[in-house]
């Protein structure tokens, strides 16, 4: 469990990042930060390893105050996932996932091994493990950045904006990726994101931000959905726009879901005509979209639809 | 010509002389900017004075400088260690700002990673941004090398034995052949040094000819099929 205690950050230039934040993030669940830039979302996320130090306010793991552990030694306990993977890129796959534990003190051999057993948790094929990041592509760094994330074994996994830089579909899968390695393994998972739709897909608790840190609603996304608690937040997970308000229209080649803003956003699971959308369909949106629910399970199919001109 | 050949032992020997005088300024050089680098990388208010007090080394004219030296550090007028030590001097004028440039050259994102992930400063600088600055090391040590040798023939004048005492030898008795022979034997070495250099740098650094490979992107193609 992560506590914030009355979280305050001025940075030296005197911008206000986040200001009197309290909030308990609970053991083994996805707490989402979502938030524009400037909502200091990221700033929440690098305090809990201490790489930005709170103005004033603490900060508690499992009811430990981290403001009195040795910083090195905290961070190697805690997973780490960043945008641009931030592999080592003068590091083979293999030893940039067995870093930390080597770090530790772990022996090569059995850091390298646990590596190779790592590639195979994030669905890396073993042969890239002599490859340098660079030869990989951005969707196979992010998976090394989380096979890294989780070498350690560790009780918390932080990830801050982990697939904001890879293309819609390799997102989608990464996404999947996570929900499937979150029910095995049971983190405590800190996901920082811009993107609402991926915010309801992954969080158990979504926490959306306004600008210097401010807590505009905290809950589950249906909780959020259903009952947006004011304005910027209706703004923000797109009801005020009809983005979620669904109705559904017929066509000749069958019934499809379409939004207030006349974009297609998905069809009915077992649909009157599913050879229309099996086309186009990937493995992935299929999974995303087991029932007729627009909120958390827009978020991977929607925004690869909703470009698509069909 | 005739000279050359008849030479060739004398020629070697200078060659030689020239190895002992060049190499130890160019790894003592390497050694002293790496620390003075990292302040001037570090420290904002280090690196205005250490950057411009290094530049001002470089201005100190070297004939000068030869005869002052033995005044200051104490050495005999006529030991090679003076031409050593102002060689030096010179090479760590000339490296330490490639050791800040380099540092600084070494990208944000993977620092960050480095330090998220728990690094120590220490291990960060040996493991992370030492080698990763390595490409824009290698790139000042290159021209560190081919300086320290071509400035090593002045030595010459003071009296340090040198391919330079081809030059002056040659000059004295109107040998033209002695001269030529200096000027090649000197590039040649300058040469011979900066391959040298060049491949220690592929041995110590392979991942920068790795090139991102094509076939990498493979998994793209579920992209290519849904658009289709």
């Amino acid at each position: 469990m992560i506590e914030f205690h009355s979280v305050t950050k001025r940075f030296p230039d005197g911008t206000l990042a986040v200001e009197d934040f309290s909030l308990v993030l609970p053991s083994r669940k996805t707490t989402v930060f979502v938030g524009t830039s400037g909502s200091g979302k990221t700033t929440l996320l690098r305090m809990i390893n201490r790489m930005v130090e709170p103005t004033s306010g603490s900060i508690d793991i499992d009811g430990a105050d981290i403001g009195t552990l040795a910083p090195v030694k905290l961070r190697r306990g805690i997973g780490y996932v960043m945008q641009n993977s931030g592999l080592l890129p003068h590091r083979r796959v293999i030893d940039n996932v067995a870093t930390v534990p080597m770090l530790q003190g772990t022996p090569k051999k059995k850091a390298r091994e646990e590596a190779l057993q790592l590639l195979d948790t994030v669905g890396l094929d073993r042969s890239l493990a002599h490859r340098y990041p660079s030869q990989l592509s951005g969707g196979q760094q992010q998976r090394v950045g989380v096979a890294r994330g989780l070498a350690v074994n560790p009780n918390i996994l932080l990830m801050d904006e982990p697939f904001g830089a890879v293309d819609p579909i390799v997102r989608a899968e990464l996404q999947q990726e996570l929900l499937r390695l979150q029910r095995e393994l049971d983190k405590t998972v800190v996901f920082v994101t811009h993107d609402i739709d991926e915010a309801f897909l992954l969080g158990d608790q979504v926490v959306i931000l306004r600008t210097g840190g401010l807590i505009a609603q905290v809950g589950s996304p249906a909780e959020i959905l259903a009952n947006p608690a004011d304005d910027f937040v209706a703004a923000f997970v797109g009801a005020d726009r009809g983005k979620r308000v669904l109705h559904l229209e017929s066509y000749s080649d069958g019934d499809v879901l379409v939004d207030a803003d006349g974009r297609l956003a998905g069809v009915l699971a077992g649909g009157t005509s599913p050879s229309a959308a099996a086309g186009a369909k990937t493995a992935t949106e299929e999974k995303a979209a087991p029932e007729v629910k627009a909120g958390p399970f827009a978020g991977s199919g929607a925004p690869a639809q909703g470009g698509d001109p069909r | 010509m005739t000279w050359i050949w008849s030479n060739l032992d004398f020629i070697w020997d200078r060659t030689l002389d020239h190895v002992v005088l060049s190499i130890p300024p160019i790894i003592l050089s390497f050694l002293l900017a790496v620390p003075l680098g990292w302040l001037a990388y570090r420290f904002r208010v280090g690196r205005g004075i250490i950057l411009s007090g290094v530049g001002l080394l470089y201005a100190v004219p070297s004939l000068p400088l030869f005869i002052v030296l033995p005044f200051i550090v104490g050495t005999t007028v006529r030991s090679p260690l003076n031409l050593i030590i102002a060689l030096t001097l010179y090479g760590v004028a000339l490296m330490v700002r490639v050791v800040a440039d380099g540092l600084a050259s070494v990208d944000r994102n993977v620092r960050q990673s480095a330090m998220a992930v728990g690094f120590s400063e220490w291990t960060q600088f040996w493991r992370v941004e030492f080698p990763l600055a390595g490409p824009v090391l290698l790139a000042g040590l290159r021209v560190v090398a081919v300086s320290t040798v071509s400035l090593a023939t002045v030595g010459a004048v003071i009296g340090a034995q040198s391919l330079g005492s081809l030059f002056t030898d040659g000059f004295q008795r109107g040998i033209q052949a002695e001269i030529i022979a200096g000027v090649i034997a000197t590039v040649g070495l300058a040469l011979a040094l900066d391959g040298a250099l060049v491949l220690l740098g592929r041995l110590l650094m392979p991942w920068t000819r790795s090139a991102p490979s094509t076939a990498a992107r493979a998994p793209m193609r579920s992209d290519k099929e849904a658009v289709a």
